[in-house]
This record gives structure tokens, C-alpha cells and sequence, in this order.
């Protein structure tokens, strides 16, 4: 089909008689067109140039240009996140692809569909440690979840057809594409897609479709029970949007109560009276309380995190457990189920509403009731209650009325990571699966600023907010410079408290209050920062300012720097302390007393 | 109600159908050192031609949990197209190749090849003072024999890890037969 032709000879070969035979480069571009890709998040260098000479000359997709590698990989994961489609990244050889290590790692864990191609040296020199060479597939490997040295020109089209369609299919993830240069300027038959297109679908193909007896079995499960509880991920949303409607539908069918895990905001309306917030670590009370007194746990798309189980010996220990997950080794890795169903979440989900339709007569209703009295009692406990007094801006209240100012509006929000994140999930609610973009599994400090670049992209025309920490902002705060070339709208909303917030507060509660290098020190003044790049800077020091600045961000066209200066020593509760069951939650800073950190607990992360 | 779990380690050898493609074998280590999976052995070798395929034999151990975590994660890797777990599955052979060089004089010579004979064992290089002998069987049985050499003089010993295959009719895992057409 081709051959590699010497480096020399490449682009008059090119150009050659055979109007089907392009270069490598040129394929590149021409499989990712017809893939729909319509951006590329990327970063030039030696290895790429001809990638980037296409682009170019083609002119048929969007480049957006980051300032740091890592932030292409976010900003990818952003758009990916919220339009449902592949995020696809371009950096160069060596540095270009460590520094995309971060990144891709971050998608690997959340689930997201990223195709990153990296630039490589050329094959001859593969092995020589030639200038910016890396060994990107071995570094890549445990970070991706598939990746591709591509050192056969004939391989390039097919590899390509078949990395997309690994990361975007079964449950998503970053696939690495290493292209030597030499690739790159060979010559390809384009005239051998068609074949290529499906052999890319042949190799892989994860199960769809679940079992339909486990469906029913599970069917009877939850409709037999007394105390059901839904567990909802992000597998949901990954699923795309029709999974949410499903299980819109289920709850509203059962009346069962639904929590969500940080993945999963947004697949339930936040002011569904079936909802009981977040779960986990900081997770609401009720939520946390009805996984541990449930009898029977629907898990959809989620995977028993350690940030939603706490202790696992001591996790749910009276229910019956059903878990879909479209990953076979999510299920029974973390906690033990009684009925694991493979399958694609939206598909499981419509099979399931099916089955207990044809169940309904079966719910227990006087049970139900029961069950529900139980869990307003733990409602009435008012878990997320803060007390916004005098003119210092709690934290909490700064999100809360952010929220409230949005709540009318289709608006999209990253974050970074640290207590804005959590309080974000708490104080925050979301609407539409879609609109909460945020570094779960990792836990990337950095991601918000550059995912907020991506989601700006994708959804052109949308309030696009990072709430932000002063520390994690500035892990990334390069990319003000990508913003302001690109004039995206984004709204970085500082919650700024001077402190690596979360750091000082498991410091405070677990180290005895040594403070040991978690102040943020010599912080830039934001406002100026903002100017200097060309966009505006507002600061929010007391309560009063709060509001007006909340309506000039919102109100106005271009992107927007706040500083939110809150209280600077406030922590974020409810909270599981490491080491202890999901049912022993802090509920307040008077609560930490009572429940020391065990010396077990102290290990954990 | 489900936490009651099993927590006694067991050994388990499986067969796994890979894409004989560069980076596979790394994927497959990877795995078991990135999480933390025991590895006993693990043998690898091209056996089918026309379709590229490899087939990798490896003995780990770890609790029913683990082991059907091990199970799950291989079979995720997109080059991997088939996992077996022979002890799941039941009787199974396992056979081990092993060659034992055994450097002695006098007496001993004669209790090793004694030895040798009885471990049904192929002499395939001797000098007057050494023996290199191939052994093949069960690991345990390999291990005995390599133990007595010990006892007889100074050894070196090569083998070859497990390879396993199922008992009776059943074909697992298909090769292509030569009548088949290309597709
Ligand atoms: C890249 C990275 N480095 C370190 C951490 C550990 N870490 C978790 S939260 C946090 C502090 C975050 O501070 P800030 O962004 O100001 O947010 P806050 O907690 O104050 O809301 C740190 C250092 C991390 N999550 N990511």
C-alpha cells in the first residue's frame, strides 16, 4: 500500500502522479477531517513541523495554541467533557510529550476521550538518544489507554482510524499516537481508507449490551427493596446525554433516593427532591448516611472510589449491591457486589426502566415512605448550613451566590483542586449532565484554567466559569496569554484564601497545625495580573462587594479575572476523615474533637 | 453482607492470546508491576503465524478478588484478545523445560546421572568433570531435580517458566489451520 521512501525523496514522491498518495503529515489531517475533528489543542517543535506545515496549507481545522503542553491536554479534556466529542492534542517529541504526561494521566483516570499525537525523531534515530527523543510509548504506557508507535508509513492511516476509535468507544480514555518525522514526510495511499476505517473498529469492540437475565435480576433487586439507594458516575455522562434522561426516568418511576458522585453532577437536576447531593468524602451527610443504611445499591457508571467508600471494611455493610459498569475490572475491585452487569450505562439504564415497569406494583411504598422519613431526618441535619456574618466573604456564601446568579442560565464550570472544588460541587448546582468540568481521579491541580479554554471552544457563546484557588490558578496561569489571544470569554473566579486551603486544613486537622509550606505567599495582585493581559480584573474584598462583582463578571463580554478575598482559614465540611467509615462523618470544626484521626487513617492520601 | 470475602492466596495459571506486536509483553509486565500482581512466570512465544498472534503462560497468585481483577485488567488491554484461567477452568497441563548444568567429580558423577535417569532427564553435553542435562516436567518436579543436583556440586540452571495447556477436547484458543483462507 506504501512504502517509507529516504528522507530526501519524501516530498517530491509526494507530489507524484498517484493524486491519491500524500504525505504523512498531510494524512494526519485528512483522516482527522474526515473523523470531524473540528480543533486541535497543540504546541510546535521540530518533531511536528511538518504536522503543523499542513495545517497550514490545508486550513481545514482549528488550531488553538496553548502556552504549556499540559494545558493542551486539559483544555482537550475541557471540550471533550462537555461536547461529548474526542479531545485531540498535538505536541512535540521529548519535552512537547512529557510535559503532556500530567494531562494524559488526568483523562486516563476520568474517563476522557483524548487522542494526543506526539511528534517522535525520526526512526533511524530511535534508540540514539537524539536530540529530544524520549521513549514517549514507554512513558506514556501506564498513562494512556492505549498508545501507538507508528514506525511503517502503511500503518499510519489505520493506526490513526483505530486510536480514535479506542479512546472515544467502551470507556473512554487518552490514546497516544507517536509519529516519527520521517512518517510524517512519507508517502501514503489515501486510496486504502475505506479498509482501514474498518479493520479500526474490529479489534476492539467492549460489550455494549448487558446481559439481559442480569438486567431483570437487578430489577427484581431494587424493586424488592426496602431501603434502595441510587449511585450515579460518570459513566453516565460519558454515556451520553440519552443515559441521563434513563435515569431521570428510573427515579422518577421508583422514587428512589439518587446521589451523585463528583463525576456524576448533573445527571440528576440538583434541585430534584429525589437528589441528596454529592457523596463521599465531602459529601452531604444524607447521602452518606443512606449508602450506609441502604438494603439494596444500584452503582451506575460509578467505580467505589475511596473518596466515596471511606473505610471498606466498613462501607455499606447491610445492602444488596448491583454495579454497571462498562469496565468489567471496575466491578469487584474496591467493594464486593452481589450482581455486576457489564454494559454501556445508557443502554443498561433503558433496559432497566423497561424491567421495572413491568415491576412497578412491586415497590415497596409504605417501606419507601419509611426509608424517606429516615432520610429527612438526616436532611434536617442541614449538613452544608454555613454562617455568612459581618463583612468577611465565607467562601461557601461567595459560591453560593455565584450560583444563584447563574442558576437561570445554561452556564458551564470548571475548577481547580482544593476546597473551591469541593465547595463548587456542594454550593453549586448543575442542571444538565455536561456542564461540571472537573479533576476527579487525580486530582490536577491546574486543570480549570486550561479546561475552561476548551469548553469555551466547544460551546461558543456560553457562560464559561473556572472557580478557582490562588494556588491552583497559578499552577497554570500561563494560559491568561492563550486566553486573551483567542479572546475567550472565560470567567476565572479566584476563590482566594491565601492559603493551599485544603493542605492547611487536613494540616490543622491531622498535623497539629504545623503549617508546614502551605501559605501562598507573594501572590501577584490580580487585578494587574488581568490588565497586563489585556482583560479585565475585579476584586470582591467584603461581603457588599460580592454581588456587583458577581453581575460585572457575568455582564461582560471578554474574560475576566476575579479575586474573591474569603475567609482565609475556613474548612471544608462534612467530611469523612481518612480512615474512618462513610457513617462517621465531621459535620463542623466543633465536631473534630470528638473523632481524632486514626494513626490508619493518617497513612491514607 | 457481601464484604465476606476469601482472602487466601491461590495460585492460578493463565493463558492470555495477544497481537504479537512491539510493546505487548511490556504492557502485560506493566500491569502486574502497576498494581501490584504477582508474577510466578510467565512464558511467551509467536503460535500463530498467518494472524500474528502470541501466546503468553503465566502463573500468579493472589486472592479470588485479585485474581479476577487480573483477569479483568488483561483482558482491557486492546491487543489482548483472549484471557484463560486454567485452574478456573480445571484440568490443565503444565510443563516446564529446564537445562541444569552440574559441575562434580568422582562418586557424585554417578549419583547425578543416576539421578538424571530417573527424572527421565536427556544428557546433552558432558565433559569430565560436568553434565548439562534437560528436564522437563511439573515445576515442582524440576525444582526437586534441581535441588538433588545441589546437594552433588555446583549448578546453573536455566528454565523456562510455565507453559499450560488445557486437557481434552476443547480448543481455547484456536490457531489458524493451513486450509484456512486469508481474510
Ligand atoms: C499538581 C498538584 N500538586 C499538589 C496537589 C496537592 N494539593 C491538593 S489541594 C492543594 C491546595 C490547593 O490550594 P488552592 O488552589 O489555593 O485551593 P484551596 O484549597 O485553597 O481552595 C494542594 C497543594 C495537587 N492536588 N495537585
Amino acid at each position: 500500500m506504501t512504502k517509507t521512501s529516504q528522507p530526501k525523496s519524501h516530498a517530491s514522491k509526494a507530489d507524484s502522479s498517484n493524486d491519491l498518495a500524500v504525505t504523512g503529515a498531510d494524512a494526519v489531517l485528512r483522516v482527522l477531517e474526515d473523523l470531524g475533528v473540528e480543533v486541535i489543542f497543540g504546541y510546535p517543535g521540530g518533531a511536528v513541523l511538518p504536522i503543523y506545515d499542513a495545517l497550514f496549507k490545508r486550513n481545514s481545522i482549528r488550531h488553538i495554541l496553548v502556552r504549556h503542553e499540559q494545558a493542551a491536554v486539559h483544555a482537550a479534556e475541557g471540550y471533550a467533557r462537555s461536547t461529548g466529542k474526542v479531545g485531540v492534542v498535538l505536541v512535540t517529541s521529548g519535552p512537547g510529550a512529557t510535559n503532556a504526561v500530567t494531562g494524559l494521566t488526568d483523562a486516563l483516570m476520568d474517563s476522557i476521550p483524548i487522542l494526543c499525537l506526539t511528534g517522535q525523531v525520526p526512526t533511524h534515530l530511535i534508540g540514539n538518544d537524539a536530540f529530544q527523543e524520549a521513549d514517549t510509548v514507554g512513558i506514556t504506557r501506564p498513562c494512556t489507554k492505549h498508545n501507538y508507535l507508528v514506525k511503517q508509513a502503511e500503518n499510519l492511516v489505520p493506526v490513526l482510524y483505530e486510536a480514535f476509535h479506542v479512546a472515544s468507544s467502551g470507556r473512554p480514555g487518552p490514546v497516544v499516537v507517536d509519529l516519527p518525522k520521517d512518517i510524517q514526510f512519507a508517502e501514503i495511499d489515501m486510496g486504502q481508507v475505506e479498509p482501514a476505517k474498518t479493520k479500526a473498529v474490529s479489534r476492539y469492540r467492549p460489550v455494549m449490551t448487558p446481559d439481559a437475565d442480569a438486567i431483570r435480576q437487578a430489577a427484581d433487586m431494587i424493586t424488592s427493596a426496602s431501603r434502595p439507594i441510587i449511585y450515579g458516575g460518570g459513566g453516565i455522562i460519558n454515556s451520553g446525554d440519552e443515559a441521563s434522561e434513563h435515569l431521570r426516568e428510573l427515579v422518577a418511576l421508583t422514587g428512589f433516593p439518587t446521589t451523585l458522585t463528583l463525576m456524576g453532577l448533573g445527571v440528576l437536576p440538583s434541585e430534584d427532591k429525589h437528589f441528596l447531593g454529592m457523596l463521599g468524602m465531602h459529601g452531604t451527610y444524607e447521602a452518606n448516611m443512606s449508602m450506609y443504611h441502604c438494603d439494596v445499591m444500584l452503582n451506575v457508571g460509578a467505580r467505589f472510589d475511596d473518596r466515596v467508600t471511606g473505610l471498606t471494611s466498613g462501607f455499606s455493610p447491610h445492602s444488596q449491591k448491583i454495579h454497571i459498569d462498562i469496565d468489567k475490572s471496575s466491578i469487584n475491585k474496591n467493594i464486593r457486589v452481589d450482581l455486576g452487569i457489564v454494559g454501556d450505562a445508557g443502554i443498561a439504564l433503558k433496559m432497566l426502566v423497561d424491567e421495572v415497569k413491568k415491576r412497578k406494583a412491586a415497590i415497596k411504598k409504605d417501606a419507601l415512605s419509611e426509608w424517606w422519613k429516615k432520610i429527612e431526618e438526616w436532611r434536617a441535619v442541614r449538613c452544608l448550613e454555613y454562617n455568612q456574618t459581618g463583612d468577611i466573604i465565607k467562601p461557601q456564601y461567595a459560591i453560593h451566590r455565584l450560583w444563584q446568579k447563574c442558576k437561570d442560565n445554561d452556564v458551564y464550570v470548571t475548577t481547580e483542586v482544593g476546597q473551591h472544588q469541593m465547595w463548587a460541587a456542594q454550593y453549586f448546582g448543575f442542571n444538565a449532565p455536561k456542564r461540571w468540568m472537573t479533576s476527579g481521579g487525580l486530582g490536577t491541580m491546574g486543570y480549570g484554567l486550561p479546561a475552561a479554554m476548551g469548553v469555551q471552544i466547544g460551546n461558543p457563546g456560553k457562560t464559561v466559569i473556572d472557580i478557582a484557588g490562588e494556588a491552583s490558578f497559578m499552577m497554570n496561569m500561563q494560559e491568561l496569554s492563550t486566553i486573551a489571544q483567542y479572546q475567550l470569554p472565560v470567567k476565572i473566579f479566584i476563590i482566594n484564601n491565601e492559603w493551599m486551603g485544603m493542605v492547611r486544613q487536613w494540616q490543622e486537622l491531622i498535623h497539629g497545625g504545623r503549617y508546614s509550606e502551605s501559605y501562598s505567599a507573594s501572590l501577584p495582585d490580580f487585578q494587574k495580573l488581568a490588565d497586563c493581559f489585556g482583560m479585565k480584573g475585579l476584586v470582591a474584598k467584603v461581603t457588599d462587594d460580592l454581588d456587583p462583582v458577581i453581575d460585572e463578571m457575568l455582564g461582560t463580554d471578554g474574560p475576566v479575572l476575579v479575586d474573591v478575598r474569603v475567609a482565609k482559614e475556613e474548612n471544608c465540611f462534612p467530611m469523612i476523615p481518612s480512615g474512618a467509615t462513610h457513617n462517621q462523618m465531621l459535620l463542623g470544626p466543633n465536631d473534630k474533637a470528638a473523632k481524632p484521626v486514626s494513626e490508619e487513617g493518617m497513612v491514607l492520601v | 453482607m457481601s464484604q465476606h470475602m476469601n482472602n487466601d492466596e491461590v495460585r492460578h495459571t493463565l493463558s492470555i492470546l495477544v497481537d504479537n506486536e512491539p510493546g505487548v509483553l511490556a504492557r502485560v509486565i506493566g500491569l502486574f508491576s502497576g498494581r501490584g500482581y504477582n508474577i510466578e512466570s510467565l512464558t511467551v512465544a509467536g503460535v500463530d503465524e498467518t494472524k500474528n498472534l502470541s501466546r503468553i503462560s503465566i502463573v500468579t497468585r493472589g486472592t479470588p478478588m485479585v485474581i479476577e481483577q487480573v483477569k479483568a485488567q488483561l483482558d482491557r488491554i486492546v491487543p489482548v484478545h483472549m484471557v484463560r484461567d486454567l485452574t478456573q477452568q480445571g484440568l490443565h497441563i503444565e510443563r516446564e523445560l529446564a537445562l541444569i548444568k552440574v559441575v562434580n567429580k568422582g562418586e557424585a558423577r554417578i549419583e547425578a546421572l543416576r539421578i538424571a535417569d530417573t527424572f527421565r532427564a536427556n544428557t546433552l553435553d558432558s565433559t569430565l568433570e560436568s553434565f548439562v542435562f534437560e528436564v522437563t516436567g511439573s515445576s515442582s518436579k524440576i525444582s526437586a531435580f534441581v535441588e538433588l543436583m545441589r546437594s552433588l556440586g555446583h549448578v546453573e540452571v536455566s528454565r523456562t517458566g510455565v507453559s499450560a495447556i488445557s486437557r481434552g477436547l476443547n480448543v481455547d484458543m484456536p490457531i489458524r489451520t493451513q486450509n484456512e483462507t486469508k481474510d
